[in-house]
């Protein structure tokens, strides 16, 4: 076999296998990428009971309500808020007045989360409910973020 | 004073390492010797100070020296004495420091193993160590100096985050290092050759020993972390996919990839530049799985304190190695001629595929973990990309690596026939299809999982039939055979284990992911509940302090047919400093299946929120990892891989196969 035949196997192994991968990629992208929303955001949005999406804030104070394993409590940005409720154990860190990322569909009005994801230091915000906060103008400066870097 | 001198140490090895990244590579271009020789005592005065400094900023956190800023914003006077020391790299200037004197230690070394190396490509090497050398200890002394005191001087710190207070702390984090610092051993090596313009076998023979220990340390440090997220966290569950994950991941998959190429480079003068170009792109993502995770860009367990100043350095740090690396690569790699030729179906040909598969599968995980940081940064969207894309994609991608692994090892160098192959592959054939059978008479799905375990049955087949082949076994004599096989190099040893780690490793991921059973309720003293054939019988649930927090633990019977096989005592803890609570869940192993169980918050009408797993073949998982990890090491241990050894005698007795001394 002549060393350009050789190459153009190779160069064409490699072409399938990236064409392959992209399609893969492509595939897995259109279907698994979640999207983020503050309360505020939702209201001028509509969603499809079969929508996964994320939401993010911070826990309502005095609105967490336990009954066995359901818990109903409320996301807000401060300016806006939504219900929640959930079933399950939720992580550690799961506080009122703390940040909170929580995943699920919106179904009538109110949020069914399906999971509440962790944080998992004492002084974290979300990036993504800071950035939820600071669009709010609820924003409190970086105190909990910069306190632990050196000044 | 300690921390003065730790702070003066590291500022004095700055110094040194200024001069071992620069003067060495004056003298290699010139070709002068002195100057060249310099490097030597470069690297060990860099090593010795780095450490001293390492040690006063651990001493500092064992007599608990709150006037030090770092170990009053990470420790307590209350912490039981070994998270005193973990605590030392268990926030990010600490950590950092940790890198620097790994990064110290492999240019130590280097030098102390290097003696036979050609005194330019050795000087240009220790070089390019003490550039990066230079790059992080500025950033330690810029950004991020552990050693700045406080006035006043609290009377107390402030704690360590509670859930790095786990034995875990010890080992993970520094064999996640030794992993990734490592791997810039081959970086180094991979510039230096290029600015040489030359990639020899020899080259790659001095490559392959560290990218192997890196390897192995990488694969050791990701499995301890994913070993730990699996009983600290309560989630029951072993592997996210969560960024911070995702960019230790993407160095092992490189690492991986060039450990197969530099073989290839080594034996066969092939593959030369792809091979320098692997070892380049491994340490980039290292040092790019450091930003992400530092930056504060990613926000977890692992991202100590954002800080923009130290983003900006670290991007910029990473442009100019990457970047550089990458520019004179492109201006010298082509000059970098193959001299060995192949066919397609060959060893080499299989490894280039495999090279594809673990490239293809680390794009996927790259674009999957990048992907929401550009679109967020772009046009300000939040989306997040969960398991479900990266199981969807890499799996997918890593399943035809797995079929091919199998038939890789069998293969002839330069050419080898598929009928010759498969024959030989029978006993994988026929363990594929035992497995297939039994797996969809027994347990009938899901068909995910039959995929899965069939899979892993037909590469363990492949690994018993190379090595057979290669003892001969059946075809001489018992004696000879295990003659022979205690005459294997221990590459070849080495090989067999890490491949069959891996199939143990795909039985555990896979069982794990798809025969989980969990069960979430709140339970009462004195209730029972079965979980797939278990009786648990929660006994009583009693509170009591720990050395620096108040434990709420509880105590459960496990039942089998009525019979009690054991008691788990799963705990809550409430950390006083840091107010944090966190998890501690008890599990029960067979080294089958695990009996996990996690409690969580006490319900308001009496009892506590209680979740059980019953996890199949979990253990497996850190059973193949150990085997992988113990196959990179003997490996390791290969005389051929320590150069200037003298070579053994050759014995009388050589396999006559032609996969003679491979691994």
């Amino acid at each position: 076999m002549k060393r350009k035949q050789r190459r153009l196997i190779f160069v064409s192994l490699g072409l399938a296998a990236i064409g392959l991968a992209a399609a893969l990629i492509l595939l897995a992208f259109d279907e698994n990428l979640v999207f983020f929303f503050s309360p505020t955001d939702l209201r001028s949005h509509q969603f499809t009971a079969d929508q996964r999406l994320r939401i993010g804030g911070l826990v309502e104070e005095n609105s967490i309500v336990r009954d066995g394993l359901n818990i109903r409590f409320n996301i807000t940005d401060l300016s806006n808020k939504v219900a929640v409720t959930f079933s399950g154990v939720p992580p550690d860190l799961f506080e009122e007045g703390q940040g909170v990322v929580a995943e699920g569909h919106m179904r009538d009005g109110s949020f069914e989360a399906l999971e509440i994801l962790a944080k998992h230091d004492e002084n974290y915000m979300p990036r993504e409910v800071a950035d939820a906060l600071k669009e709010s103008g609820q924003w409190q400066g970086d105190e909990g973020q910069d306190e632990k870097g050196s000044k | 004073m300690i921390a003065e001198i730790g702070h003066f140490a590291l500022i004095l090895s700055l110094v040194l390492a200024t001069v071992q990244g620069t003067l060495p590579l004056v003298g290699a271009a010139r070709r002068d010797t002195a100057w060249m020789a310099l490097s030597r005592p470069a690297v060990a005065g860099q090593f010795i100070f780095v450490s001293l400094s390492f040690a006063c900023l651990m001493y500092a956190y064992v007599v608990s020296d709150f006037s030090v800023a770092n170990v009053a914003q990470n420790s307590h006077s209350a912490k039981p004495l070994l998270y005193k020391f973990t605590a030392v790299w268990g926030n990010h200037e600490g950590s950092m420091l940790l890198w620097v004197w790994i990064l110290a230690f492999y240019g130590m070394a280097i030098a102390s193993f290097g003696g036979n190396l050609p005194p330019a490509l050795r000087a240009r090497v220790l070089a390019i160590q003490g550039l990066l050398g230079v790059g992080f200890i500025l950033f330690l002394l810029a950004t991020s100096n552990p050693f700045l005191r406080l006035d006043p001087v609290p009377i107390n710190g402030r704690d360590l985050n509670p859930l790095l207070q786990d034995p875990g702390l010890a080992f993970h984090p520094p064999l996640l290092y030794f992993g990734y610092v490592g791997l810039s051993v081959a970086f180094s090596f991979a510039v230096a050759a290029l600015i040489e313009g030359k990639v020899d076998p020899a080259w790659a023979r001095w490559v392959r020993p560290w990218s192997l220990a890196s390897w192995s340390a990488l694969t050791a440090g990701i499995v301890l972390g994913s070993w730990w997220a699996y009983y600290e966290l309560g989630w029951g569950g072993f592997w996210f996919w969560d960024p911070v994950e995702n960019a230790s991941f993407m160095p092992w998959l490189m690492a991986t990839a060039l450990l197969h190429s530099a073989i290839v480079a080594e034996k066969r003068g092939a593959l030369k530049s792809w091979t320098v170009l692997l070892a380049i792109l491994g340490f980039s993502l290292s040092l790019m799985g450091t930003f992400l995770v530092r930056s504060g860009m990613l926000t977890s367990v692992h991202s100590f304190a954002a800080d923009p100043e130290r983003g900006v350095y670290i991007l910029g740090f990473l442009v100019l190695v990457v970047g550089g690396s990458l520019s004179l690569y492109a201006w010298r790699a082509p000059t970098m001629r193959a001299t060995g030729r192949f066919r397609p179906i060959s060893r080499e040909g299989a490894l280039v595929v495999n090279n594809l598969l673990l490239v293809t599968g680390c794009a996927a995980v790259f674009i999957g973990t990048l992907y929401p940081l550009v679109l967020d940064a772009l046009s300000g969207e939040k989306v997040s990309v969960g398991p479900p894309f990266f199981e969807a994609s890499f799996v997918w991608i890593m399943v035809p690596l797995f079929i091919l692994m199998a038939a890789g090892p069998l293969m002839a160098w330069k050419r080898s026939d598929i009928p010759g192959v498969s024959q030989r592959l029978i006993l994988a054939f026929g363990a594929a299809a035992t497995a297939a059978i039994l797996l969809v008479a027994l347990r009938g799905g899901p068909w995910g999982a039959i995929l899965g375990l069939t899979i892993a049955a037909w590469l363990v087949g492949g690994v018993v039939a190379e090595f057979t082949e290669r003892i001969r076994l059946a075809r001489v004599p018992l004696g000879e055979s295990l003659r022979r096989a205690s005459a294997l190099p221990r590459s070849a040893w080495g090989m067999t284990l890490a491949h069959t780690g891996i199939a143990i490793l795909i039985t555990g991921a896979v069982g794990a992911t798809n025969w989980q059973t969990e069960h979430v309720q709140v339970m009462n003293i004195g209730e029972k509940v079965q979980v797939a054939g278990y009786g648990f019988d929660f006994v009583s649930l009693k509170e009591s302090d720990g050395p620096n927090y108040t434990r709420l633990g509880a105590e459960f019977r496990v039942t089998r047919d009525g019979e009690e096989i054991a008691m788990l005592y799963p705990e809550k803890r409430k950390y006083w400093v840091q107010t944090m609570d966190t998890t501690e869940a008890a599990i029960r192993t067979t080294w089958i299946e695990d009996l996990y169980i996690a409690i969580g918050d006490p319900a308001v009408g009496g009892g506590i929120a209680v979740r059980i797993y019953h996890n199949p073949l979990v253990p497996w998982i850190w059973i193949g990892a150990a085997v992988m990890v113990a196959g990179g090491l003997i490996s390791l241990s290969d005389r051929r891989h320590r150069i200037g050894v003298p070579r053994r005698s050759r014995r009388k007795l050589q396999p006559a196969t032609p996969m003679e001394n491979e691994a």
